[in-house]
């Protein structure tokens, strides 16, 4: 804070952030998301091939699927999200973690512990039968201790910060590590049969119980998956662009109205249920009024690439960053739609939810940690560059048809699914039975395990790439869009 | 160290704040973007003001439509109801036996009973009455219960070993489990049931069948084996098998039987939508 008043560059790190533990979560992150993607890949053929059950219960749809769950997003989206907000918070409040590299260590085993505990058991047949929060009791209280050391190793950071104010990214980094606590610990309260045993029952019950997991359910996708990775994305988009962020008044106010509305928009996956009527129509209005707050962020996404949006050319790794961006507003525009109790009348208990969930999954979620991990890797190995920028575009264009594929085919089969359950014929009888329904879907669902199977290939692309990268390879190729930008690779 | 610049490209002014390289710009919001916040919550508010919203403390605001789900679920079949009853009521007062005189009401049947079967009865007995492995065929004219439109709706409502107090039931004896017959005669009573039906079988083997045949199983499958429906016993005649028509299954069905269930859909479909699928199932193919 002394010195240092003209200039433009940045002031050189002052000292040694902590990166050791950045570098595991970052290889955790790899790791992980290739596992949800292949047991994702898995289960989508599982549906349309149901022998893909093997006959085992082990293997079986309904003890795999939180397995892919928890894989993509509390193993792959939570390594990433650990990753770049103990990277950020140092960068942006240019200090090293509180609690020094030991404790951020306590943290990536623990959580790492949690991850397998969790897969474990669901394969073996444990489950609170809550989704998105299947893991049994003792894992939830020990993910609670980690989250807790995670909280005050994050805000620890931000208390001892040698910047004057804080970033935007740390915002919504503790936004959503303060939230996901809450969260956590309330939807999961049980009571254990007994001490030694696996098995509890929720504290809740009923519809109190059902309101409470979509509570929980939906801020997951709002403080996780959204909050969480907009931290991502205010960190990762401007430094990749080079570019200011485009407005801090935005920034401001789209933060408060997220962190505020998002909380109540919950029981829109309860509509026309049990749950009474005023707490639905809480549920949609608030989901209406959340479009623009989300918007808020694609907007300073977008914007902040103006006068540089000729990157894109010769920059794969901001395309990762920029379409996540587009996808990010997709979703979050097909969310608020989907809350409206008459269109959700139609788009319920349907594959078009799965279509939505996997728009913003895979096209907002998994590529802008893509972005954020092409962006990582070299500066945290050390290296000067990637070891190939034309593979990196080649995963894109692999994982985006992949997309197109996957949700564009829930589309379909989602919306001819509501359909046909609601068509009635002349005299009043249902005109389709549930299993013609189901026959109707089969080719959607190849389709889909089809983008599936891209998607997975592009991300074994990057495992390639970032590792040649960690080994200090470079590819001999041709420079992106027929430009040299870079200073001289290093000759090999 | 807060130092405003001037960006640029676009000409707007920084916030002056700096971390890691990173600026902000002190861009306005977009008044697009603005406006549309503003809409949306002018949207949830007339909502709020309109339908159901929010708790007091021991009550909720109702809105000016007084609405609610549940009544709009009411109406909606009650109108469903009232669209149909020009048909129901003539299907409540007539016996399934008569109903089949009369085209009109008959069409309806198939019309209501497909669905009906599609929903229910086609996860055991296939599409369209196809039948599968232990799930008897409905579409060929071989009735183990019996095939008339009366009995069809008898088995349909109690159900096969079901629950329900009124259920058809019937028990093919455990011959080998219990002691009964030995190994052999079981063998023997296979070859005699095959050549019932004319299928390939062990002529002397046969005939030393036969008369364990009519000690022990004539009861039940009548003395010349084309079934005693009232006891649920199966034709033994026709080719038609339900567990299997080799040797290896009739002895497995002889020496350690398999009895199969049906639920009572009594209670579960109103009565009604029970005469409209047995109505149905007796048209698949075999209705006698």
């Amino acid at each position: 804070m002394s010195g240092q008043t003209g200039p433009v560059t940045p002031a050189p790190a002052p000292l040694a952030y902590d990166d050791e533990v950045i570098r595991k979560f970052v290889v955790a992150t790899i790791f992980w998301g290739v596992v949800g993607f292949t047991v994702g890949v898995l289960i989508a053929f599982q549906l349309a091939f149901p022998a893909l059950n093997l006959d085992l219960e082990w293997t079986s749809f309904g003890r795999l699927r939180p397995v892919h769950t928890s894989a993509v997003i509390f193993a792959f989206g939570g390594n990433i999200l650990l990753a770049t907000s103990l990277y950020v918070v140092q960068r942006t409040s240019r200090v090293s973690l509180f609690g020094g590299s030991a404790t951020a260590h306590v943290i990536f085993w623990g959580y790492q512990i949690f991850i397998v505990m969790a897969a474990l058991s669901y394969v073996l047949g444990y489950s609170q039968s809550k989704e998105y929060a299947e893991p049994e009791w003792f894992i939830d209280l020990w993910l609670t201790i980690v989250w807790v050391i995670y909280l005050v190793v994050f805000a620890g950071t931000i208390l001892i910060r040698k910047e004057k104010h804080i970033y935007v990214a740390n915002w919504f980094f503790l936004a959503f590590i303060v939230t996901i606590a809450m969260l956590h610990i309330i939807n999961n309260l049980a009571v254990p049969v007994s001490m030694t045993g696996a098995k509890s029952y929720i504290l809740w019950s009923g519809v109190q119980d059902a309101m409470t997991q979509w509570w929980y359910g939906h801020n997951a996708v709002g403080f996780f998956l959204t909050a969480g990775f907009l931290g991502i994305m205010y960190y990762f988009i401007p430094k990749q662009a080079d570019r200011p962020v485009y407005s801090y008044r935005l920034s401001v106010v789209h933060f408060w109205s997220i962190t505020f509305l998002y909380i109540w928009a919950g029981p829109h996956h309860l509509h026309y249920t049990a749950l009474p009527d005023w707490t639905q129509t809480l549920g949609m209005t608030f989901s209406v009024m959340l479009w623009m707050p989300s918007w808020g962020g694609m907007i300073n996404g977008f914007m902040t690439l103006s006068g540089a949006w000729d990157k894109l050319r010769t920059d794969p790794i901001l395309r990762f960053l920029v379409t996540s961006v587009g996808f990010y507003g997709m979703s979050t525009f097909e969310g608020p739609l989907m809350s409206i109790k008459a269109v959700n009348a139609l788009s319920h208990y349907t594959d078009w939810t799965i279509g939505h969930v996997h728009s913003g999954a895979l096209g907002w979620n998994a590529f802008i940690t893509f972005g954020a991990l092409y962006y990582l890797v070299p500066r945290l190995w050390g290296r000067e560059r990637l070891y190939s920028l034309r593979l990196v575009n080649t995963h894109f264009w692999i994982a985006t048809m992949g997309i197109v594929l996957y949700i564009s085919s829930m589309w379909v089969s989602g919306i001819m699914q509501g359909l046909m359950w609601r068509t009635y014929d002349q005299l009043g009888f249902l005109q389709y039975s549930f299993i013609e329904t189901v026959e109707a879907m089969h080719p959607y669902y190849i389709i889909r395990g089809l983008g599936g199977v891209l998607f997975l290939l592009g991300s074994l692309i990057m495992v390639y790439n970032l590792i040649m990268t960690i080994k200090g390879r470079v590819r001999n190729e041709a420079p992106m869009g027929g430009q040299v930008t870079a200073p001289a690779a290093a000759a090999n | 160290m807060a130092t405003v610049e001037k960006d640029e490209f676009t000409g707007t002014e920084t916030t002056g704040h700096e971390w890691d390289g990173i600026k902000e710009l002190n861009t306005p919001m977009p008044k697009w973007w603005l406006y549309s916040y503003y809409a949306c919550i002018i949207f949830a508010v007339g909502y709020w003001v309109i339908y159901p919203s929010w708790p007091t403390f021991s009550d909720y605001a109702k809105g000016m439509q007084g609405y609610s789900s549940r009544a709009e679920h009411d109406a909606d079949l009650a109108a469903q109801r009232q669209s149909r009853s020009q048909w129901t009521e003539k299907f409540a007062a007539m016996d399934v036996s008569d109903l089949g005189d009369d085209h009109q009401l008959l069409d309806y049947a198939m019309a209501g009973g497909k669905i009906i079967f599609a929903e229910n009865c086609a996860p055991c007995h296939g599409n369209a009455g196809a039948g599968a492995p232990g799930y008897p065929v409905l579409a060929d004219d071989d009735w183990i219960w019996g095939g008339t439109r009366d009995a069809i709706h008898t088995t349909v409502s109690y159900g096969v070993r079901s629950d329900h107090d009124d259920t058809r039931a019937s028990e093919m004896p455990n011959f080998l489990g219990d002691e009964v017959l030995e190994e052999t005669q079981i063998a023997d009573v296979s070859h005699y049931v095959l050549s019932l039906s004319g299928a390939a079988s062990d002529a002397s083997a046969a005939e030393r069948g036969a008369v364990v045949f009519e000690d022990e199983c004539a009861a039940c499958h009548g003395e010349d084996g084309k079934g005693v429906a009232d006891m649920g016993g199966p034709n033994l005649t026709d080719g038609i098998w339900l567990y299997g028509k080799d040797t290896a299954g009739i002895n497995a069905q002889i020496g350690k039987p398999r009895h199969g269930v049906m639920p009572a859909w009594s209670g579960r479909l109103s009565d009604v939508e029970i005469k409209l699928v047995s109505l149905y199932v007796h048209s698949l193919g075999g209705g006698q």
